[in-house]
């Protein structure tokens, strides 16, 4: 059987277990040796503790022992048959951004610890922005101390639905939450017979079970060259690097960038020589083109339908990292990012993000140790680059200041930076009034299930029928092309309706209907598409699909609900997510009352009687 | 709409981009690669023991078919195992490589360096290895450390930054993020490489079986003349031992780890095969230093006092 590896990531304050936590692991996996037990029960005793404390296993500098903190990341090993674990080790005090953000860059998994007496503490919240930030894809909510609260289900269950609440409003994909009690390994390995009402696995038992093979991007292929190797005696040009997206096989044809030449893969070779059929991320290997083109370290080897993003201006999250300094507009570093190192200057810092609300502070000037921001960035060489969501190696950076060599900041890039890239407005000569038509736009709001694209479906087929330009926009279909980079986090909510409110307007100056069909639940966000056509002079009609939840609910035409029910997906509006119902929408309908038909002709009137 | 992500994925064959010591064989090269990309003057530490054996095998597969861009640099204390420097010597033989020796003797006779009263020549290897690297302006040096060895080193970063002086300053170590290293260091600075750090030592003896890698002798069990001092079998030898009391015995032993003859004990061991290893190494209840190095037993502290000094 092979042993997979799985990174994963802890935080915690002093006080909650964490590292018992830890200890307790390694002490039940059988991954402590009798030495360094024999050192931890010494130490202990010296102190004058009346127990092994296995938290002093974890407390690696002489420095931390002394203050009785961790000060930094430290790295634990242990292993079962089928995984071998890499913990991350991370403090939860003053530094704790700038080490978590650190350890979770590389991690599976994000486990995070809730004290069953306090429970969901700001630092636990932070935990879970953090890792939602760095893109782990799965978290584990270990409620601890679960013996100090009569080991009570009613307990665990208030947690559990308050970090979910919590946690909707972020970028998480898997979420599982665990009663444990570190100090008596209570779900550690063993299912504690002390909560029999708990019918989940134990802590060990989901960290070897949780499927992480389709966490990678295996879709776009990427593979930035680190190195050439040349072998004068047998004429052997190879280009090596880590494969960080998709797949390469011998005999695709590829693009290298930003040359732009095209050419074939002749062989890929592993380690030594092995030949290789198809290399995944993130397999270290050698390619072999078939032409010979100019490529050196820093070039991206990629297909020709699927390449990355190229530009010197990019919109980038960042956490600063470093106590001498700040991050401001105006600074310049030299970023590296994939193989590639040139100078960026930083173009604007366009907020400050409060990692314990989410606030967005706008009027902030710069960045300072552990605060993080979204900022616009030059770099003096193009770089090539995917969102960090869809790629963790193609998308994150880091920054160093060329005068301390230290590095200070990490970078997630959303994406190029257009807003200000010297963009003017280009004048047409074809005005509204010279258009065949005049178009609008329909918009149709409302819980998932509420008859919302059955009706829009309707109102197209009769404007069409009538003979007016109509155009159905509908979310679900969007989210397949347009949109189909962005998750269901709030902020890509925003974005979602954002986009698709910016084309409906497009249609409609275009003298098209555009009838659009989406959950948008957020009424700022609709707020935002009215304001837009209205300042360009366009209709904009708010449609509320009023069906009640139960009903919607009930019918659950796609079964999403009884899957947000069961918790297998998060952020489900209506379920763990608000749904903000229109305070004065043009029109509200009701299909419990009439038929599809029906309410179709009423949106229909409407417009008509509008012209 | 759904929070779950549906983009098709190819889940066949990725088990074996996962797998364990594939995933730590890939990240020892990429580290490799990305020092050959960025430094000038690297160096391989090299004694010819097992992590460094296992170093030297990620290095020659990292730039095949091309020879190792860098030359190898051993600190030899003079109490070395003949069996290793033999070994050693083959080594680089075989691969035509590049072997710098600095002579801790050379350093005592000199004046630059006293012995020890308790003979060990362990502690002594920092002035002759900083020397060096000063003398040759090597800017990156590979070594073999393991992050699971010892607590001090579960914080090291894998590019560690160290001053003209060659200390390590656990409080000012740099971040490190994804696979992205930053290498920069002022003129006379350097930067210690640890391409294993994320190995345990099941995984070492797990890929020394798995690709077969040669290992001196005596990293399997064979007959051998010791005596017990201070919990550990040590071997005769020209340095120090046995002394008056200390009873030579002959027992069937084997190394854990490969050190300073002073102060590197042998365990009692009848695997003679790397299999047999494993499954010792798997039932072991000692950690590999805790068992077998004298020199991290001084202190509670001992490993980090020694990292500030400028040793690995």
């Amino acid at each position: 059987m092979v042993q997979e590896m799985l990174r994963l990531s802890t935080a915690g304050s002093v006080d909650d277990g964490k590292s018992t936590l830890i200890g307790r692991l390694l002490f039940d996996s059988k991954t402590l040796f009798d030495d360094q037990l024999a050192a931890v029960e010494e130490v202990s005793k010296r102190r004058g503790e009346d127990y092994t404390n296995l938290a002093l296993l974890t407390d690696g500098l002489r420095a931390e022992r002394e203050q009785g903190i961790t000060i930094d990341v430290a790295y634990r090993y242990f292993a079962t048959p089928r995984r071998k674990f890499i913990i991350a080790d991370t403090p939860g005090h003053v530094q704790y951004t700038r080490n978590m953000v650190t350890g979770a860059s590389t991690s599976d998994l994000a486990l995070i610890l809730v004290d069953a007496r306090n429970g969901v503490l700001e630092q636990s919240r932070r935990h879970a922005f953090l890792a939602s930030l760095l893109g782990i894809p799965h978290l584990v909510v270990c409620v601890n101390k679960m013996d100090l609260v009569d080991w009570s289900q009613e307990r665990f269950e208030e947690i559990r639905e308050e970090f979910s609440q919590f946690a909707a409003k972020l970028d998480v994909h898997d979420m599982a939450f665990i009663p444990i009690s570190a100090l008596h390994g209570d779900n550690i390995v063993h299912r504690s017979a002390s909560m029999p009402w708990y019918e989940g696995s134990s802590l060990l038992h989901h960290l070897e079970q949780v499927h992480i093979a389709s966490d990678r991007n295996l879709i776009d292929a990427r593979f930035p060259v680190q190195y050439v190797i040349r072998d004068y005696g047998t004429d052997f040009r190879g280009y090596a690097g880590t494969v960080t997206g998709g797949v390469l096989q011998p005999g695709d044809e590829v693009m290298v960038l930003p040359s732009g030449f095209t050419t074939s893969i002749k062989a890929i070779w592993g380690p030594g020589g092995t030949p290789v059929q198809e290399a995944f991320p993130p397999q270290a290997v050698t390619v072999e083109l078939t032409d010979h083109i100019d490529i050196s370290r820093g070039d991206m080897i990629c297909r020709p339908g699927n390449r990355p993003s190229a530009g010197h201006d990019i919109d980038a999250l960042v956490c600063w990292l470093s106590e001498g300094g700040a991050l401001k507009p105006g600074g310049t570093y030299t970023i590296r990012h994939t193989t590639r190192a040139t100078t960026a200057e930083i173009q604007a810092l366009d907020y400050r993000l409060d990692v314990n609300t989410l606030h967005r502070d706008e009027s902030a000037e710069a960045l300072a140790l552990n605060e993080i921001g979204r900022v616009q960035l030059r770099t003096r060489q193009p770089l090539l680059f995917d969102p960090y969501r869809r790629n963790r190696f193609t998308g994150g950076f880091i920054l160093v200041d060329d005068t301390t060599n230290n590095t200070v900041a990490a970078g997630m890039i959303t994406g190029p930076a257009l807003r200000d890239g010297g963009a003017v407005w280009q004048p047409t000569r074809v005005g509204r009034e010279d258009r065949a038509a005049k178009g609008g736009t329909v918009w149709l709001t409302g819980l998932s299930g509420a008859g919302k694209s059955t009706i829009a479906v309707e109102v197209e087929r009769r404007l069409i029928a009538e003979g007016h330009a109509a155009y159905l926009l509908d979310g679900d279909n969007l989210r397949h092309g347009l949109n189909s980079d962005l998750s269901f986090s709030a902020a890509d909510r925003t974005e979602n309706v954002r986009r698709v409110g910016e084309v409906a307007k497009l249609f409609a100056d275009a003298g098209i209907v555009a009838v659009v069909s989406m959950i948008s639940p957020y009424r700022e966000d609709r707020e935002r598409a009215r304001a837009a056509h209205e300042a360009a002079g366009l209709p904009f009609v708010e449609v509320f699909v009023d069906t009640p939840i139960e009903v919607c609910e009930a019918r659950d035409p796609k079964g999403l609900y009884a899957r947000a029910r069961a918790g297998e997906i998060t952020g489900f509006t209506g379920v763990d997510d608000p749904y903000e119902a229109p305070e004065s929408p043009d029109l509200v309908l009701n299909p419990t009352q009439e038929d599809t038909e029906a309410l179709a002709e009423r949106v229909v009137d409407l417009l008509t009687r509008q012209r | 709409m759904t929070a779950v992500s549906e983009s098709a994925v190819p889940v066949e064959a990725t088990d074996a981009a996962r797998d364990n010591l594939k995933a730590l064989e890939s990240e020892a090269i990429h580290i490799f690669r990305e020092v050959a990309g960025e430094f000038d003057r690297p160096v391989i530490l090299f004694s010819g023991g097992k992590d460094s054996t296992l170093l030297l095998h990620l290095a020659i597969k990292a730039f095949w078919p091309a020879p190792v861009p860098f030359p190898l640099l051993h600190v030899d204390t003079g109490h070395n195992f003949d069996e290793v420097i033999q070994f050693r010597d083959q080594v680089v033989e075989q691969h035509g490589l590049r072997l710098i020796v600095a002579h801790v003797q050379d350093w005592i006779d000199d004046g630059r360096l006293t012995e020890r009263p308790d003979g060990t020549r362990n502690p002594l290897q920092t002035q002759p290895l900083l020397d060096t690297i000063t003398e040759h302006k090597f800017d990156a040096v590979f070594g073999g450390g393991r992050r699971d060895e010892e607590r001090a080193r579960a914080k090291e970063r894998i590019f560690s930054l160290r001053n003209a002086f060659g200390q390590w300053d656990p409080r000012r170590q740099r971040p490190e993020l994804w696979n992205l290293y930053n290498g920069r260091h002022r003129p006379g600075e350097h930067v210690r490489v640890f391409p294993l750090s994320n190995w345990t030592e099941a995984d070492v003896w797990n890929y020394i079986a798995r690709e077969g890698v040669e290992l001196p002798s005596i990293y399997y069990a064979h007959r051998r003349k010791v005596y017990r001092r201070d919990g550990m079998w040590l071997t005769e030898g020209p340095w120090g031992g046995p002394r008056d009391g200390e009873v030579v015995e002959e027992l069937m032993v084997r190394y854990r780890t490969v050190g300073d003859g002073s102060c590197t004990g042998a365990v009692e061991s009848t695997a003679t095969t790397v299999e047999e290893v494993i499954a010792e190494v798997q039932a072991s209840r000692l950690t590999e230093r805790g068992a077998t190095r004298a020199d991290d037993r001084l202190s509670e502290a001992a490993m980090e006092d020694r990292k500030r000094e400028g040793y690995f």
